[in-house]
């Protein structure tokens, strides 16, 4: 009989290999507990967190929290429902409400995931006959989004206006367009030119849907994400989004001013089947998008500790994703998965945790350790953070 | 440039920088299995074809691809129906 796992034989080599030198394995940490958004205990050890993208701090908040025991206690744990069936309760109108008036648009759809949203709009909109055209470097949800429609995929070099541009002029006119970019790509942490790619894109007759994961609640005037920063949120058509980072829970939302865009509830198969939040995840996500919608204060403390993260560790001569910090992520490019398996353990050891990213989730093959920033994070912390940097650097001589 | 030679020949001086392996090339060279390439350098050269003879080749039509004489065919197909 055919073995039809042998096909992973190559992934369990690799793995084996890694382990076998006596390393921690990176992706089977396990949290014993949490103290606050950015401390948590690993191993027994008191661990400050620089890989959570809980941005803006939420998943402790008070009042948060408060919601989220009131409507468990209300509503149950769960609605064991599809949306389109038992399973839209008030909350979920009302953290569909919250977001609305966030993004100040027409329309707000909740999906169980960020990765479920991705998913169903992109495979729903786009048919046979429409084209995708998206960032080689997007998310794997953006990817699957396509896998499950039937459209046809033209993809385009990386954040390049030029080739973005090219590929739309070569497509029949009069077919149907969906360009898909990011705001905030998660990997290197850089931030897409969407003032001059949306404009291409309308120039072109295409519609355009921007994921704002990573830029949500702290990008933007009223952390509204790149698009709003960059002054084209006007002229985009759908932005997908998630609660699973500034939130601070888990779920995925689209949000348009599309007049017709309330029919993707009927149509838009990882939206109907399957179940919706339980009451108590929507109560918490409600509860935290209307106070991130007055948290200027705290967007501005993350875009220190992000700018200070940055200029420390390129002091300290480590190699980033970007020139300049241009979000709250910050990755650290490692020569190779070996190095960078050594670096991630030695910096576990000395209590801090950061996620480590490999092909073929990063660009072009990389290593990285990505360092994502929390608005709660204090000076003294980042201080600290960069102290860690130093000896885990030093330890495993990826820098002198 | 609607000449099999011809875009066979601007095919080959485009795989070129990327046979790292000096493979000898032919119409029936893999893009996979024998020139090795990753999905990364896939996409670099997809580009450049798609840039030199200035057509889309979609993800769609690229998972039909696998040799080299196959993506000829099909840059044919490509340049014969925008004349």
């Amino acid at each position: 009989m055919p073995d039809l796992f042998s096909k992973f034989d190559p992934v369990i080599a690799q793995r084996e290999a890694l382990l076998e030198s006596g390393i921690t394995d990176p992706f089977n940490l396990v949290m014993e507990g949490v103290e606050s958004p950015t401390v948590a205990i690993c191993n027994g050890r008191r661990t400050i967190l620089l890989g959570t993208y809980n941005y803006m701090g939420m998943t402790f908040d008070p009042d948060v929290v408060a919601a989220g025991k009131k409507a468990l206690d209300d509503f149950g744990s769960g609605t064991t429902g599809s949306r389109v069936l038992n399973g839209t309760y008030v909350g979920h109108k009302a953290v569909e409400q919250a977001l609305k008036d966030f993004y100040a648009m027409d329309h707000a759809m909740v999906f169980s995931t960020g990765y479920q949203a991705n998913l169903g709009v992109i495979s729903t909109i786009a048919g046979k006959d429409d084209y995708i055209i998206l960032d080689i470097d997007s998310h794997a949800s953006i990817y699957d989004g396509c896998a499950l429609g039937n459209a046809q995929i033209v993809p385009f070099r990386h954040n390049d206006v030029e080739a973005l541009e090219k590929r739309l002029k070569r497509l029949p006119p009069e077919a149907g367009k969906l360009v898909v970019l990011e705001g905030v790509y998660s990997m290197l942490g850089d931030v897409a030119p969407l003032k001059e790619m949306v404009a291409i894109s309308k120039q072109n007759g295409a519609m355009v849907l921007v994921d704002e994961a990573h830029s949500m609640g702290f990008i933007g005037e009223h952390g509204r994400g790149v698009a709003e920063a960059q002054g084209v949120i006007d002229d985009v058509d759908f932005i997908i989004g998630t609660f699973s980072k500034s939130v601070g829970t888990v779920g995925g939302f689209c949000v348009s001013n599309h007049p017709k865009f309330e029919i993707l509830r009927l149509v838009c198969r990882p939206y109907v089947f399957t179940a919706s939040l339980p009451p108590s995840v929507v109560a918490t996500a409600a509860t935290s998008i209307l106070k991130l919608m007055n948290s200027a204060e705290k967007r501005a403390h993350l875009w220190e500790n992000s700018k200070r993260l940055h200029a420390g560790l390129r002091q300290l001569g480590f190699t980033l994703g970007t020139q300049e910090p241009q979000s709250a992520i910050i990755a650290v490019i490692m020569p190779n998965l070996e190095t960078g398996a050594a670096m991630w353990e030695a910096l576990l050891h000395e209590g801090l945790y950061v996620n480590l990213a490999r092909p073929p989730a990063t660009p072009a093959g990389m290593t990285l350790l990505r360092c994502s920033l929390c608005a709660l994070h204090s000076e003294e912390q980042v201080g600290e953070i960069l102290g860690m940097f130093a000896a885990a650097g030093r330890a495993t001589d990826c820098i002198s | 440039m609607s000449d099999r030679q011809e875009i066979y020949s601007e095919t080959l001086s485009l795989v070129e920088p990327f046979n790292k392996k000096g493979v000898a090339i032919t119409e029936a060279t893999r893009f996979a299995q024998d020139l090795e390439w990753d999905s990364l350098t896939v996409l670099d050269f997809v580009a450049n074809v798609e840039d030199e003879f200035d057509v889309i080749i979609t993800m769609n039509m690229q998972a039909e691809i696998e040799t080299i004489g196959q993506l000829v065919d099909a840059l044919v197909r490509l340049t014969d129906s925008r004349a």
